[in-house]
This record gives C-alpha cells, structure tokens and sequence, in this order.
C-alpha cells in the first residue's frame, strides 16, 4: 500500500487537472454556444444546435476516441493528456450550454425590458443586469455538471492517460490486490468530489441575491 | 396651447399579432407638460399603445414622434439599434412590477444607466443618486437592496430610476397596480409632484380618482379605438358614449364599493 501510495496522489492530482481545465474549457465553449443560441443570428443559432445535439447523442467515451485515435488520420495530433482535456471539454461543454441558457431563461423578461427603455443596448443590457443575474443561478446546476464531469474524467483511462482510474488497473498486476486498488481510487475519486462540492456550495452562498 | 407643436404624437398606429388587431389606427397628440391618462378595460390595448411609444412593442403601421425625432424610423437594424438606444434615453418608463435590478443595491439601479451612456463620474453618480432618492423621499435607502424595500418604495426607486435619465416624457403603465392599498397614496404624491413640476407624462391607470385628479386629458380605450377623451370633467362627468358610461358606471360602483 505505501508503495503505491504516491503513484495514486500523483495520479488524483491529474485527475483534478483533468477535471479543472476540461470545466472551464466545458463553461467557455458553454457560453458561447448559449449565446449563440439565444442571441445569434441563424448560423450560430443552428451551429450550436447541431453541436449540443450531437455531443449530447452520442457516448463520451466514442467522443474521446474518436478525438485521440480518429484525429491523427485527419491530421490532429494529440497527446493522451490534451485530447482528454479536449475531449472531455467539449462534452461538458454541450450540457453546460443547456444549464447555462436555462438559467439567462429564468431571468425575468421584465429585466431587459427595463434596461432597454433606459437606453442600454442588448450587449450592454445582457452583460449588467441578465447575466449577474443568471450567474447566480448557474452556480448549482453547474456543480452539478461539475459532479458528473469529474467522474467522466474515469474514461480517459482508455486513452491512456495516467489518471486514477489508469493507475489502479495498472497496480492490479503487481500487488494482486485489485479490491484494495479500485477501493483506493474510490476513496480518492470521492475526496475530490466531496471538495468540489463544498466549493460550490460556499459559492451559492456567496452569490445569492441579498 | 391647442395650436402649439405636439411634444409626442402618434400617428395612425395599428398593431397587430397574427388575425388580431389590438390597436386599430390611433392617433394622439400630447403637448409638453401635459399629462394624458388613458383607461379602459382590460384588454383595450392601453399598455400596447403606451409601449409603442418607446418602440418597446413595435407598431404594424403609424408613426411615433418624439419632438422632431421619429422614434420608430426605418433604419437598417445596426443602425435602427443606436437610433433607438438614443432615443430611449428621452422616454422615462416605469413599469407595473418595479422591475429594479435586484442584483444592485438602489444607488447602482439608479446610476447603471446614467454612467454607462452619459460616461458620468462616481462621484457625479452619487450626487445624481442622492438627488433623485431626496425627490422621491428615499434618501435614507440609497445603500439598500430592492429586496429589502417595500412594493410603494420600489416603485419609487423605480421612478427615480427613470428620472435620472433625465427623460422628456415619463410613461406610466399602471404604476400602482401591484401595490398593496396602503402603499398606493405614496407612489401617486410622487407622480403627482412630478405633474407639479411640468413633467410630461402618459398614464395608463385603473384608477379613477387619481386620473381626475392628476391629468389634463382622458383617454378612454376599448377594443383598440380611443372611443372617446376628453378633460377629466367632462370624461367624468359628462361621458357622451355608451362604452364609456358603462365602464365607468362599473367602474365607480367597484370603487365605491372597495374599503376607503
Ligand atoms: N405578445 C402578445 N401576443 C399576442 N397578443 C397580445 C400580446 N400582447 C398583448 N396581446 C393582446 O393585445 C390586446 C391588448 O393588450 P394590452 O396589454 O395592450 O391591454 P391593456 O389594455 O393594457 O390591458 P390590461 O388593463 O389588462 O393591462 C389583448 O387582447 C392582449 O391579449
Ligand atoms: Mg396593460
């Protein structure tokens, strides 16, 4: 156990990489599609479509493969570690462009209405008084967009990245022990997603409305 | 006064959605410093003639102009947009659910606008904000939320809002409407003293007594026409059309009829 014991730490650490930098790539590609499809014109309404539908109606895992496996054929080049993030990123990303139109939806029309007639532009009237308002929404259902993305992080073991999941399948051959091993990786697994879960909850509570 | 240039006129507007014509060629000239009420049944199209005015409904047909400015001109839409954000700034509207920001603490709902289209100070702001919260007797509220403001507060924050724009015309869509009874009195001594100190302002109202008292004409609306308007005396007193008698006939019987 002690002597596997660093390549697990190791191990989680990429994990949460994994899981950070796939989450903001998933919020930015997110907003920018939810604007598209609540503000742009037709083309980037229907380019978003097509993207949500797509990455929503097919497997993360085929996603992943196509990405790492596929790409190299059309020229994409891809270390195991950046088209996990990629990947992975692309994927939150469609679901997060869902939750994050959901929540500039909720935000009660008469809020436009009444930055219009002050004379503020759409931009202007989105930017200082929908969006703060829809961020403030967002928070939950992004945590748990956020939940189910580090556990997703799980299927870039098949693509060779040395992540938890990875790691444990790979110590199973020299310590016999693969109870002891997957328990670990879940015990692991479990303390990043007990953290994140507490950062977000802070968070809610910091932006609720007064 | 009669032959003096209207300040706001509209000309021939029709609107409609789908098969449905909820304003049907009305036209309505308004002179600056006049206070114009408009009532009517529910459904009349009080609210859509007054939110064609600032474009926020636009018409199917008929002109809005604001002194010699055509509000609803037709513009290639980029165009069209700054067009309309400029003209916006001179057209105060206040709304019958407050819509504050509730994101904002009052002093920031009343200066997000003026500093960011007017490219105004903090400081300068902030004395905008006081001055506005002192007009509507809230000076003490500046640094709170609407949240912690009562509904007849709200509205007036709302006003001040408006205010700060410094509009040329004030458009008023049932102010008082989602007030609890108690409330309603001080909302309407700030209209009131708003229509003391010459403001512009277009009405729409349910209330009977605060129209008479307040405004120079009434306009009373139904099914799309203005069917008839006219000095609150002679609206009131001496209506000349059916429609009207009636709904005011239901009208002053329900006001009666509700605690003083
Ligand atoms: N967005 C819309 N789509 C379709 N019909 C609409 C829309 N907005 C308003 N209408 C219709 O237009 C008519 C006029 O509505 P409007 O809101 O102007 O009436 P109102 O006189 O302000 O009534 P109220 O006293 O209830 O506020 C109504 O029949 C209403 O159903
Ligand atoms: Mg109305």
């Amino acid at each position: 156990m002690q002597r596997v014991a660093p390549f697990f730490l190791e191990a989680a650490w990429v994990t949460l990489e994994l899981a950070v930098l796939s989450t903001l790539l998933g919020l930015t590609l997110g907003a920018i599609a939810a604007s598209a499809k609540l503000y742009g014109n037709v083309v980037f309404r229907s380019i978003a479509t097509v993207y949500v539908s797509v990455i929503r109606g097919t497997p993360c895992l085929i996603q992943l493969f196509i990405l790492y496996f596929g790409g190299p054929q059309i020229g994409i080049n891809l270390d195991p570690f950046s088209a996990g993030v990629i990947g992975l990123g692309i994927n939150i990303g469609a679901y997060m462009t869902e939750t994050i139109r959901g929540a500039i939806i909720a935000v009660d029309s008469g809020q436009m209405e009444a930055a219009r007639t002050l004379g503020l532009s759409k931009f202007q009237a989105v930017r200082k008084v929908i969006l703060p308002q829809a961020a403030r929404l967002m928070v939950r259902p992004l945590g748990v967009n956020i939940n189910a993305q580090i556990k997703a992080t799980a299927l870039v073991s098949a693509i060779s990245v040395v992540d938890l999941t990875y790691t444990a399948q790979r110590y199973i051959g020299s310590t016999y022990k693969p109870f002891e091993m997957f328990i670990l990786a879940g015990v692991l697994y479990m303390v990043i997603i007990t953290l994140t879960g507490m950062i977000v909850s802070w968070l809610n509570k910091r932006v609720a409305i007064q | 006064m009669t032959d003096a240039k209207p300040f706001v006129e509209i000309r021939q507007a029709r609107k409609c959605y789908g098969d449905l014509e909820v304003l049907k060629n009305i036209s309505l000239k308004v002179n600056k410093g006049q206070i114009i009420a408009i009532i009517g049944p529910s459904g009349s199209g009080k609210s859509t003639l007054l939110r064609a005015i600032n474009d926020l409904d636009p018409l199917t047909d008929g002109e809005v102009w604001l002194e010699d400015t055509q509000v609803n001109k037709k513009l290639p839409h980029k165009q069209y947009e700054n067009h309309i954000n400029k003209v916006r700034q001179n057209i105060g509207m206040v709304f019958q659910h407050f819509n504050l920001f509730p994101h904002l603490s009052v002093r920031e709902n009343i200066t997000l606008a003026p500093k960011m289209l007017k490219g105004i100070s903090d400081a300068e702001a902030d004395r905008l904000a006081e001055e506005q919260l002192e007009h509507v007797g809230l000076s003490d509220r500046i640094d709170y939320y609407p949240s912690q403001l009562s509904g007849g507060q709200k509205q007036r924050v709302a006003i001040a809002r408006a205010l700060a724009m410094q509009p040329k015309v004030m458009l008023f869509d049932e102010a008082t409407s989602a007030l609890d009874p108690e409330l309603v009195e001080e909302v309407n001594l700030v209209m009131k003293r708003l229509a003391e100190e010459h403001m512009t302002m277009i009405i729409v109202t349910h209330e009977m007594a605060f129209a008479e008292s307040v405004a120079d004409r009434i306009l009373f609306m139904d099914g799309g026409v203005v069917v008839e308007e006219g000095p609150p005396e002679q609206l009131f007193r001496a209506p000349k059309h059916e429609r009207t008698k009636e709904f005011l006939a239901k009208h002053l019987r329900a006001n009666a009829l509700a605690p003083a």
